[in-house]
């Protein structure tokens, strides 16, 4: 197998490349760009100190146990920034992880997890096949969460959507505005959020991921979804007499 | 010692009785930068002013947690789904006669963005956080965050506003939009370190009986793992060698706390796995947190304190019991509702227990709790709202 790049030193020692360079079609250029983004993000040196490959993190991580997925392997490509096993790991294992940092148990102070939270931003900012793949199904979910502040709303339960759930979520689902009603805390009388929120928050909320880049973000991701809270925040921020730069 | 440091002695594994952190191996405490920004004139902290109590955290800290005048930032998953997690937690603060608020001005951590999907930013995740903290501070009570995985992300963002000067400036400027300050709380509170400090006050009122209940803890993940200095540690609890919190609530309340090995695992949550690759998450809650405990420590009921935790390991028993006739369930609830059921709280009107998955009526029954008289009374306070004789049920009505 021939890699599409002039070789660097670095390049022909990567594990990946020993066993075969598993995306050949992508320039090492791309994949040192990517790479670049990761690095150059400050969060990325306050989560890696180097590896002592005692395995700890992979001992105390979930994923690892079911999946073919080792936070050392992450923390071991970073640290020796070998771009081809990191292009690797940012299409075939990043969406694996549990995000529960059980891995920081790490005694170098390593954060596996967080080194992974930056590479699936990068994934996300630059439309990796990974990421569309993994958060195929997760459209409604981004939606919820940009468009009303929370995520997880009661209308969510519905027993076609959780049948491996139980009974339970069909009870609810069939009750849902009579037992949000019979709540006694008066902000939880609702179905489409998990608690009454006022607009002004709304607006504040809608100017933040204006202001900061992260609706930008999903652009590269999904064009139609983009398109679609681009129309809802502009809509209220027009309402309430907001002009956006 | 109320949970003896032996206690977590495995097999070939001698522990010290008299464990001491190590000064020298503490990380940095983050109220000297904190402090220092203020006096800067960077940032705007919010003082625990009101009457407190001190709690233990790692490396011999302490804590100061606010009694009441306190803003609660509610969790989606806990208002949405568990509905009884966040009522039960306002109804004790009012039968200790303790003043709240639960504003609607209020957004989510949104990290569900950040950890499940990464459609967000470092800057907007700090920005999400310091808006919240900033209207708290507007209406001068204090923030008791009710999500663990929003007090871990709030602590990261706090370790990250105090660490990068420019990213302090982005969200300075974004708060100028919204005609605010950049605050952050003197010390970030999880509920149920409200409840750990409560736990005395929690005893005197309670009412029914839990010495006959065997638990056992689920410690949340986000709540110790992540900036894992600003948690509680008891050294009266596991010889301070394991966070304290939860067990030491159960234990004040009189129930027995039992030990099991898989207690530092995740419960499998996962954040997009619970939505997308739920195999994932079924097998880990089943295999190795369920019947981990069912067959060393056979509990009652299982306790944890996060929104993720008490989905994961309540909703992912339906499957495995389908598949498996024989596989024993274990009611999961958190140790706010179980605090709200020893001060008298009834099951459905305040616990929600209804929107709960595994079989909790064997629980209710060995607290003396009749479940069918309960429902029936829940069932007859619905059936006002049906005819139209009120909306909405009050506390009030929560209170037969």
């Amino acid at each position: 197998m021939q890699a599409s790049a002039q070789l660097t030193p670095t390049h022909a020692d990567s594990a990946a490349y020993k066993l075969g360079i598993t995306y050949p079609d992508v320039p090492l250029a791309e994949k040192q760009r990517l790479f670049d983004e990761v690095k150059a993000d400050e969060r990325f040196h306050d989560y890696l100190y180097g590896c002592y490959e005692c395995g700890i993190c992979v001992a105390a991580c979930p994923s690892a146990r079911y999946y073919d997925f080792s936070p050392r392997r992450i923390a071991q490509a970073a640290a020796r920034e070998d771009i081809e096993l990191i292009y690797q790991q940012m299409q075939e294992d990043i969406w694996d992880c549990s995000q529960c940092f059980s891995c920081l148990r790490c005694p170098r102070g390593n954060n596996p997890g967080g080194i992974i939270t930056v590479m699936r931003e990068v994934a996300v900012n630059n439309g990796l096949e990974s990421a569309k793949q993994a958060l195929r199904g997760y459209t409604r979910i981004i939606y919820k969460i940009m468009s009303t502040g929370t995520q997880v709303s009661p209308d969510m339960l519905q027993a076609d959507a959780f049948p491996d759930w139980g009974p339970s979520v069909a009870r609810v689902s069939e009750k849902l505005d009579l037992w949000r009603r019979a709540l006694p805390p008066e902000t939880h009388h609702t179905t489409t959020t998990g608690w009454q929120i006022s607009t002004k928050t709304l607006v504040e909320l809608y100017l933040i991921w204006h202001k900061t880049g992260a609706l930008n973000m999903i652009s590269e991701l999904d064009a139609s979804l983009h398109s679609l809270l681009e129309e809802v925040m502009e809509d209220l921020l027009d309402e309430q007499g907001y002009e956006l730069d | 010692m109320t949970i003896p440091v032996e206690k977590v002695a495995g097999p070939r594994r001698k522990n010290k009785a008299d464990f001491q952190w190590s000064e020298e191996h503490a990380p940095e405490d983050f109220h000297e930068r904190l402090f220092e920004l203020e006096e800067k004139g960077e940032l705007v902290v919010q003082r625990v002013d009101t009457e407190h109590i001190e709690v233990p955290v790692k490396y011999g800290r302490t804590k100061k947690v606010p009694i009441g005048h306190t803003w609660h930032h509610k969790s989606c998953g806990q208002c949405g789904h568990i509905p009884g997690y966040s009522t039960s937690i306002f109804w004790v603060n009012r039968k200790l006669g303790i003043e709240y608020e639960d504003p609607s001005d209020q957004t989510s951590c949104t990290a569900w963005n950040y950890y499940a999907s990464a459609t967000s930013n470092a800057a907007a995740q700090a920005a999400v956080a310091v808006r919240n903290f900033a209207t708290a501070y507007e209406t001068g009570r204090f923030p008791i965050i009710h999500c663990g995985t929003s007090f871990g992300h709030y602590k990261e963002v706090r370790h990250e506003l105090l660490a990068h000067d420019h990213l302090r400036e982005e969200v300075r400027r974004v708060m100028d939009a919204l005609g605010k300050p950049l605050v952050l709380p003197e010390e970030m509170v999880h509920y149920s370190e409200w409840f750990y400090a409560m736990r005395h006050e929690i005893a005197k009122h309670q009412v029914r009986d839990f010495s006959n209940i065997a638990v056992t803890v689920h410690p949340a993940c986000h709540y110790y793992k992540l900036v894992e200095g600003d948690a509680i540690y008891d050294p009266e609890v596991y010889g301070g060698q394991r966070t304290a919190i939860v067990s030491e609530v159960a234990q004040a309340l009189g129930a027995e706390v039992r030990d099991y090995s898989t207690w530092f695992d995740c419960c499998g949550f996962g954040f997009r796995h619970i939505l997308v690759s739920r195999d994932f998450t079924r097998s880990f809650v089943t295999q190795r947190k369920i019947k981990r405990m069912k067959e060393e420590a056979d509990p009652d009921v299982t306790l944890t304190h996060d929104t993720g935790c008490v989905t994961a390991l309540d909703k992912s028993q339906f499957a495995a019991k389908a598949q498996d006739p024989d596989f024993a369930t274990i009611p999961v609830m958190s140790e706010a509702q179980f605090a709200a059921l020893a001060m008298g709280a009834h099951p459905y009107l305040v616990c929600q227990l209804h929107w709960h998955a595994a079989d909790y009526k064997p629980l209710l029954e060995k607290m003396g709790i009749d479940h069918e008289k309960a429902w029936a009374e829940f069932e007859e306070a619905t059936a006002r709202l049906e005819r139209g004789e009120q909306k909405y049920l009050t506390w009030e009505d929560a209170d037969v």
